[in-house]
């Protein structure tokens, strides 16, 4: 199963647009419930930032097969000002105190893979893999 | 079995027997199985979702709209979990500091380490005690043949960037040469090296004395330091120490006046540090006279317990809350 679609977040309705894209795959492939919200909440944020520090961008949903596990791909990038401290803003305590929500902190947490590319003034890509448990079904 | 597994059989056992029995019991077990689950790191949405997975098995009539509601708790209550989270890791965060703090700590003790002078002619007692665990006062003790060297500096704040600072204070004296050891001559030099390597918002104050214990005659000068007291046996009476000087590491070649003293047995000299002065009870800071009436109060012992009753005293009367570092330093002619 190839599958791939994605969101340009220009707006905060598309914020939801893109919530309801991840959780229908995340139905799809067999997330339960807690994990389709952790979904969900993960694109929240990542779409939030797109919209709150670079004003527009993209997300990227795609199923993943590897050999013996199968799991969604979640790709943010945009073209702001980039992330100037990235130890600072992966550090806890830092966005949420901000009153921000999960942060990136808590975007890590909730996923299984977590990556993160910023360039100064050339913008933000962040990529996150949630595996579905027990396997192929 | 993991914990998932024995979380989701225990839940269903414990709230099965609530909704059966409504007893306290099961109540209380409920709450006991939950601090389990707390140290497991279990987030709140995944009881959620475990309580209506039950209940979906327990009544399978019930109304599709109460499973529902379910989802929207779950999305609710996500960041509380996340929020759980973020605490066990500061948590773990905080736990890191201060053993980190506790090593500084020690480390510090040891390097700024300094031995009270014995002698036969004067009785040194002396104390310092940080606010946190580092100490941002700093005194020692230097011996020749001829007289008894005390420095006492007080780094402007406390903790560790205080006590950073006071290493550089403790090296200075370190490297100055032998020559230099007239009060006013030491407090110009080291002024000098606190101008060229501290920032232009940190200070230090100092004291500086030499006893010559042949002759019996302090000389001392001090940078803005709190003034101390000197005992009059003969009159039986305390006056300030009186100096004059500006902090170090504001000014360049600053000079300092020095002052000098003829000690007659059984008086007493007194250096302390703000934190003494500026203890606070419920009523304010403490008047100077309290030090002075509590040194009267234990004239009859030993310098050093002098210092460590006043310690103690003043502890007490700050409900055991020292805001700022203690330094107490008394010399006795015998």
């Amino acid at each position: 199963m190839a599958y791939q679609s994605s969101i340009k977040i220009l707006s905060e309705s598309d914020i939801v647009s893109a919530r309801q894209l991840g959780r229908n795959i995340a139905k799809k492939l067999g997330f339960g419930t807690v994990d389709q919200t952790r979904i969900t909440t993960v694109i929240s944020e990542l779409a939030r930032n797109i919209y709150l520090y670079a004003g527009k961008g993209e997300i990227h949903i795609e199923l993943i097969n590897s050999l013996e596990k199968r799991g969604l791909k979640i790709r943010a990038l945009d073209h702001g000002p980039g992330i100037q401290d990235i130890r600072v803003a992966m550090e806890d305590g830092y966005s949420t105190s901000g009153g921000l929500g999960a942060g990136l902190p808590g975007v890590k947490r909730l996923m299984d893979e977590f990556d993160l590319t910023s360039t100064d003034g050339k913008g933000t890509t962040v990529v996150v893999v949630k595996w579905l448990r027990g396997g192929i079904g | 079995m993991d914990f998932k597994q024995i979380l989701e059989s225990g839940y269903r056992e414990l709230l099965c027997r609530y909704i059966e029995e409504s007893s306290e019991v099961a109540l209380y077990q409920g709450q006991m199985f939950g601090r389990k689950s707390i140290k497991q790191q279990v987030s709140p949405e995944e009881i959620i979702s475990i309580h209506c997975k039950i209940l979906k098995d327990l009544f399978p009539d019930i109304r599709k709209e109460i499973l529902d509601s379910f989802d929207f708790l779950i999305e609710f209550m996500m960041n509380y979990g996340l929020a759980y989270h973020e605490y066990q890791s500061l948590k773990d965060k905080q736990f890191e500091i201060k053993s980190e703090i506790e090593m500084a700590a020690s480390i510090q003790k040891y390097f700024l380490g300094t031995s009270i002078p014995k002698q036969d002619e004067v009785d040194i007692g002396a104390i310092s005690v940080p606010a946190k665990k580092i100490n941002g006062d700093f005194y020692r003790f230097v011996e020749d043949e001829k007289s008894i060297s005390v420095a006492l500096a007080d780094v402007i704040g406390k903790g560790i960037p205080a006590a950073l600072c006071m290493t550089l204070i403790k090296y200075g004296m370190d490297s100055l040469p032998k020559s230099i050891n007239k009060p006013n001559d030491v407090l110009e030099n080291l002024n000098r090296v606190a101008e060229n390597n501290l920032d232009s918002n940190m200070f230090i104050t100092m004291f500086y004395g030499v006893y010559d214990f042949c002759n019996h005659i302090f000389t001392y000068a001090a940078a803005g330091h709190e003034q101390g007291f000197y005992f009059d046996a003969t009159s039986q009476s305390f006056e300030d120490l009186m100096t004059r000087g500006l902090v170090l590491g504001v000014e360049q070649d600053i000079t300092y006046e020095q002052f000098v003293r003829k000690v007659n047995p059984g008086d007493m000299i007194v250096m302390l540090s703000d934190g003494v002065t500026e203890s606070r009870t419920e009523n304010g800071f403490i008047e100077r006279s309290i030090i002075t009436d509590l040194i009267q109060t234990y004239i009859h012992l030993s310098a050093q317990e002098i210092v460590e009753n006043i310690y103690h005293d003043i502890e007490k009367l700050q409900n055991y809350e020292l805001r700022d570092d203690f330094t107490l330093i008394i010399f006795k002619r015998l």
